[in-house]
């Protein structure tokens, strides 16, 4: 009889392959020279390049603002669709969840057409649409599902102990769904810190961000220097996410 | 309606997508009583509690709160607090900001907060989990920070919507109990929904029961154990056995092939009545003499305090008797009812009366099908009618399919010999069968009823 464990060998090889020994190499070529000696001259470098600091600077900016907006339209949206009195069929929320199913680099490409045949001027503007426009469904959807699973004596119990109902949603609705705000800030701030295709195609360039440098760097075999930069976002991911898994686990998790 | 009536409910209806969840409630409650609402699930009693809380608005009706109309007003507007039966507590907060969010939304002064927090925190003997979050406490202390939240506001009334139905039986106890203790300091007026008729004689002042959306009865839990005003209360309310009875005239009564004395008046002569028994009431002995009747011990088992037996009687009726001592299985023994210990009730009905129309000179239309049947003389078709059948004359079917009209068992009632069962037949129309046969509540049958057992009479006016 072979040991259950066994099962999950290709997984292991899988994970080896795909996801640890990339990362070991990230971090190897991020701290290495042309020729292979060790340094730490990456790491300084884009400490001491303000230009490097700047987009970084930036990247963090944009992505701060596409959070607040996407948790400003989304939370409204998806109480509105968890709320039975205002949605009463289940057609509505497959609309704003049928966006995620189709390539992100497509629906990009659409909007900067859009954009050209309506004579808009591709800058910050157009490129903070864009992001919300992809990353709004993973906002909605976590927060939908928190709403649609809250016990609602909760709300009952404090309209009872006399909160009128915008208390009840400011009071209990709100606070109750922080776990699905959380799950929605991180599935939303993180990709939009390293994402260069939104800016490509819709700032032509123009707007540089942290995901558009360590791309740039990679396409001019700047290797080590592209690794480095990569090790630096890393580093912000694995912060971020951190920081909202202690909040995930005192409120119980809301993640899809 | 008097000064002292806090809550006073008045001809409220309430249907569910065409179902009477309630149906013309009528009744008050003093300053200060602790009444319980009381009877089995979906018999309306919650409905009831969440109507006078606000969150179901009556279709007819209206609520009274000290002699003042609160149907149109929102929940938390109603000076009333409740006590939910799985808590709801809110978990971001802790146990000391759950019980001051009622006090922090009137904008009572923090100082003020924290003594009235403390204080009932203290009377609920919580006193050291303010800090506490709520998801670490136990399903008990869950119910004492749910209680003292509601309490803290000093409600009108305190609404409690089976709150001790989640803990384990001795928990339920203690908290009974407290309950009750709670209620004695407070002097407010407590309204408590439960289907656990027990715990209803143990804590109220005032028992109302309700089945099938209508009260049945209200009383103190001393008269409604020992004068149930009919079958379904009598079963709901204790153990008992009972039995069609016939009122020979005042104060003597026969059942079981047995005529007794008894203490009720006023039946007539000659009358058809429920007899309620209650198994304490029954005295077992081992000689026949100076025993009305004698029967056979077909079981008995230890309960704890008593023994429960069944036993067999002389003209066979099985009879629940409970008693200090045990009598052997299979031993023969005397038994003796006293006269203040026969309750009898008035029957509700002796056969079943069902609204017919003639449709020729064979057929008539009831309960939504064609029926065949003898149709007398001088009735001619179109006529409007009532059709009378005894209830042994009901024949049950395995499958509904074989029947003219299916059905569902809807209630049963043992009476010594027979079942005594309800049917709910599909149109929504209620039945009453007497058979021998052994159903369960929610059998699906089918029902026929022979052309000869059906009486035609003119109905009134």
């Amino acid at each position: 009889m072979v040991k259950r464990s066994y099962w999950s060998l290709p997984y292991l090889i899988f994970m080896v392959v795909f996801v640890v020994l990339p990362l070991l190499l990230i971090v190897l070529y991020a701290f290495q020279d042309g020729s292979g000696h060790f340094t730490l001259s990456n790491i300084t470098r884009f400490f001491t390049d303000s230009d490097s600091l700047s987009t970084f600077a930036l990247s963090i900016e944009v992505a701060i603002e596409n959070t607040l907006i996407c948790i400003l339209l989304g939370y409204p949206a998806a109480w509105i669709l968890s709320n039975h009195k205002l949605n009463r069929s289940a057609v509505t929320v497959v609309l704003f969840i049928m966006p995620m199913w189709i390539n992100a680099l497509m629906r990009t490409l659409a909007t900067a057409e859009l954009f050209s045949m309506l004579g808009i001027t591709l800058g910050k503007g157009t490129l903070l649409f864009g992001m919300v426009y992809d990353y709004l469904p993973f906002m909605i959807y976590p927060i939908y599902n928190t709403l649609m699973k809250m016990d609602n004596s909760y709300a009952e119990a404090a309209e009872d102990l006399g909160a009128a109902p915008w208390k009840v949603f400011w009071k209990v609705t709100v606070p109750l769904s922080f776990p699905g705000v959380m799950s929605g800030i991180l599935m939303v701030f993180m990709p939009t810190v390293s994402t260069f295709a939104i800016s490509e195609f819709l700032t032509n360039n123009k707007i540089k961000l942290f995901g558009t440098i360590i791309q740039e760097n990679i396409n001019s075999s700047m290797w080590n220097y592209g690794a480095a930069l990569a090790f630096i976002m890393l580093i912000i991911i694995g912060i971020t996410s951190m920081l909202g898994e202690t909040k995930q686990s005192e409120t119980e998790g809301g993640l899809i | 309606m008097t000064q002292d009536n806090i809550i006073d409910i008045q001809h409220l209806s309430k249907s569910f997508g065409g179902v009477k969840v309630l149906d013309d409630i009528n009744f008050y409650v003093r300053q200060g009583e602790f009444v319980t609402l009381l009877g089995p699930s979906g018999c309306g009693k919650t409905t009831l509690l969440r109507q006078i809380a606000g969150f179901i608005a009556p279709d007819e009706g209206r609520i009274l709160l000290e002699g003042k109309d609160i149907s149109g007003i929102p929940p938390y507007k109603r000076p009333l607090n409740t006590v939910f039966q799985r808590y709801a507590l809110f978990p971001h907060l802790d146990v000391f900001d759950n019980v001051a969010f009622g006090l922090k939304l009137q904008k009572v002064p923090r100082k003020e907060i924290e003594v009235r927090v403390t204080k009932m925190l203290k009377m609920v003997s919580m006193a050291d989990y303010e800090d506490r979050s709520v998801d670490s406490l136990s399903g008990g202390q869950q119910q004492r920070v749910a209680i003292a939240r509601a309490l803290v506001n000093y409600p009108k009334v305190l609404l409690l919507d089976e709150p001790l139905a989640a803990l384990d039986l001795k928990m339920r106890k203690d908290m009974q109990m407290e309950l009750k203790e709670i209620h004695r300091k407070m002097g407010i007026t407590f309204i408590y929904v439960t289907h656990d008729q027990e715990e209803a004689l143990t804590l109220s002042d005032t028992i109302v029961v309700f089945n099938e959306g209508r009260i049945q009865q209200i009383g103190t839990p001393a008269d409604i154990y020992n004068e149930p005003v009919n079958s379904f209360v009598a079963d709901f309310i204790g153990e008992s056995t009972i039995l069609n009875g016939t009122m020979i005239r005042d104060r003597r009564v026969e059942f079981m092939g047995h005529e007794f004395d008894c203490v009720d008046e006023g039946f007539g002569e000659n009358v058809p009545v429920d007899v309620v028994v209650r198994p304490e009431d029954v005295y077992i002995m081992n000689q026949l003499e100076g025993a009305q009747f004698s029967g056979v011990v077909k079981s008995c088992i230890f309960k704890g305090v008593h023994y429960e037996m069944f036993v067999e009687t002389d003209n066979g009726f099985e009879l629940m008797v409970q008693d200090y001592n045990a009598f052997e299985p299979g031993s023969t023994v005397g038994l003796l009812i006293r006269p203040g210990d026969i309750q009898v009730m008035r029957k509700e009905r002796t056969c079943n009366t069902v609204e017919a129309v003639v449709e020729d000179g064979s057929h008539i239309k009831m309960l939504g099908c064609n029926w065949e049947c003898e149709v007398p003389e001088g009735f001619t078709p179109g006529d409007e009618v009532l059709a009378e059948f005894d209830f042994e004359k009901v024949e049950l079917l395995d499958n509904r399919e074989d029947g003219k009209l299916g059905g569902e068992v809807h209630f049963l009632l043992y009476k010594g010999d027979h079942y005594h069962l309800t049917i709910l037949t599909d149109d929504g129309d209620h039945l009453w069968v007497d058979t021998n046969d052994i159903w369960d509540k929610g059998d699906l049958v089918g029902i026929e009823i022979a052309p000869a057992d059906i009486k035609l009479k003119r109905r009134n006016g």
